[in-house]
C-alpha cells in the first residue's frame, strides 16, 4: 500500500505544484515583485500622486508627507530575496517553482494518507469526492489560516513569526479536523465537536499588531490575498481529483 | 491487487503507513513553508507568500 500511497501523492502533487507555479506567475509574481519595491523604498505609497490643482477631492495633498514615507522598511531581519546576492530571475522563479512543487508534493502526501485512512473504514474517493476532499483542503490549509493571518505581500509588518506560525499550523489541524467530524461524524455530539473545531482557532484569534504600517497600496495587497485564495482553491481541488484518480484508480471515477 | 488493497480490513500496519506517509508530508510542508532557515526561507520565498505561509 505504501508503494502506491507515495507514487500517487508525488504525481499528483507534482501535477499540482506544476499548476501553483503556473498560476503563481500569471496571477501573484508582479504583485510580490512591485510589492518589494514598496518594501525596499525604491517605490513609495502616495509619492507618486498628482501635483496640487487637480480638482479630485480624493487626492491626498501633496504638502502632507505621506506616513507611508516615513515608515522605514525596518524591522525587518532580512533582506527581500530578490536581494540575496544579486540571485537572478531564472535562479528565483526557478526555485519558485521547486518549492511548489515540493508544498504540493507534502500537501499530496498528507491527503492521500487521508484518503488511506477513510479506505480503512471501507470508504472509497472517487474522482468527484476528491474535488471534495480538495476543497476541504483547501479550507484546512488556506481559508480558514487566511481569516487571521491573510497572505501578505512582502513589506508588510506583522506580529510575531512564532506566534503566527503556531496559529498558523493550530487552525489547518483544527480546520481539517473539524470537517472531518462534519463529515464523517455519526452523532451529534461528534459533529458539535466539528462546529466547535472550526470555530476554535478564530475564537482564539490570530496574534496581530495594535496598528497598520504597511507600506505597500491597499489596492495591491487586497488584490494579492483575493487571488493568492483563488490560486490555492484552483490547485487544491485540481489534486483533490487528480490525486483520487490516482490512488481510487479509473474503475471508480 | 488493488482490490485486495482497497477492501482491507482495519490494520495495524495499515494505519502505521498511513501514519507514515502522513508525517513525510508534513515534514516537507514544514521545510518548505515554515521552517525558519535562512537558506530555505529565501528560496521558497515566493511561493511562501503565494500560498499564504506566515512569512517574515
Amino acid at each position: 500500500m505504501i508503494q502506491r500511497m507515495l507514487s500517487s501523492a508525488l504525481f499528483a502533487g507534482f501535477a499540482a505544484g506544476l499548476l501553483a507555479a503556473l498560476l503563481q506567475f500569471a496571477f501573484d509574481e508582479k504583485l510580490i515583485l512591485l510589492a518589494e519595491q514598496y518594501e525596499t523604498g525604491a517605490l513609495v505609497h502616495f509619492a507618486a500622486a498628482e501635483p496640487a490643482g487637480h480638482d479630485h477631492a480624493a487626492t491626498p495633498d501633496p504638502a502632507t508627507p505621506a506616513p507611508e514615507a516615513a515608515a522605514q522598511p525596518a524591522g525587518h531581519d532580512h533582506q527581500p530575496a530578490a536581494g540575496e546576492g544579486g540571485a537572478s530571475p531564472l535562479k528565483r522563479h526557478g526555485l519558485t517553482v521547486l518549492f511548489a512543487v515540493l508544498t504540493y508534493a507534502g500537501y499530496a502526501l498528507i491527503l492521500v494518507a487521508a484518503y488511506a485512512l477513510a479506505g480503512q473504514w471501507g470508504y472509497r474517493v472517487s474522482l468527484r469526492d476528491g474535488l471534495l476532499w480538495g476543497l476541504a483542503g483547501f479550507a484546512a490549509f488556506q481559508m480558514a489560516p487566511a481569516m487571521g493571518l491573510e497572505p501578505e505581500l512582502p513589506g508588510t509588518p506583522a506580529a510575531d513569526l512564532d506566534a503566527r506560525q503556531i496559529w498558523w499550523m493550530g487552525t489547518a489541524i483544527a480546520t481539517a479536523a473539524g470537517l472531518g467530524l462534519l463529515a464523517f461524524g455519526r452523532s451529534l455530539l461528534a459533529r458539535a465537536a466539528g462546529v466547535l473545531l472550526l470555530a476554535l482557532p478564530h475564537v482564539i484569534g490570530a496574534p496581530e499588531l495594535d496598528g497598520f504600517a504597511g507600506v505597500t497600496p491597499p489596492e495591491l495587497a487586497s488584490r494579492f490575498a483575493a487571488r493568492s485564495l483563488g490560486i490555492g482553491l484552483c490547485v487544491w481541488v485540481f489534486m483533490g481529483a487528480v490525486l483520487a484518480r490516482f490512488w481510487t484508480g479509473k474503475a471508480e471515477a | 491487487m488493488n482490490a485486495m488493497t482497497h477492501t482491507a480490513a482495519k490494520s495495524a500496519s495499515g494505519l502505521m503507513q498511513i501514519v507514515f506517509v502522513a508525517l513525510i508530508g508534513a515534514t516537507i510542508v514544514f521545510a518548505a513553508g515554515l521552517a525558519h532557515s535562512q537558506t530555505l526561507h529565501d528560496a521558497a520565498h515566493d511561493m511562501r507568500h503565494s500560498t499564504g505561509f506566515p512569512c517574515h
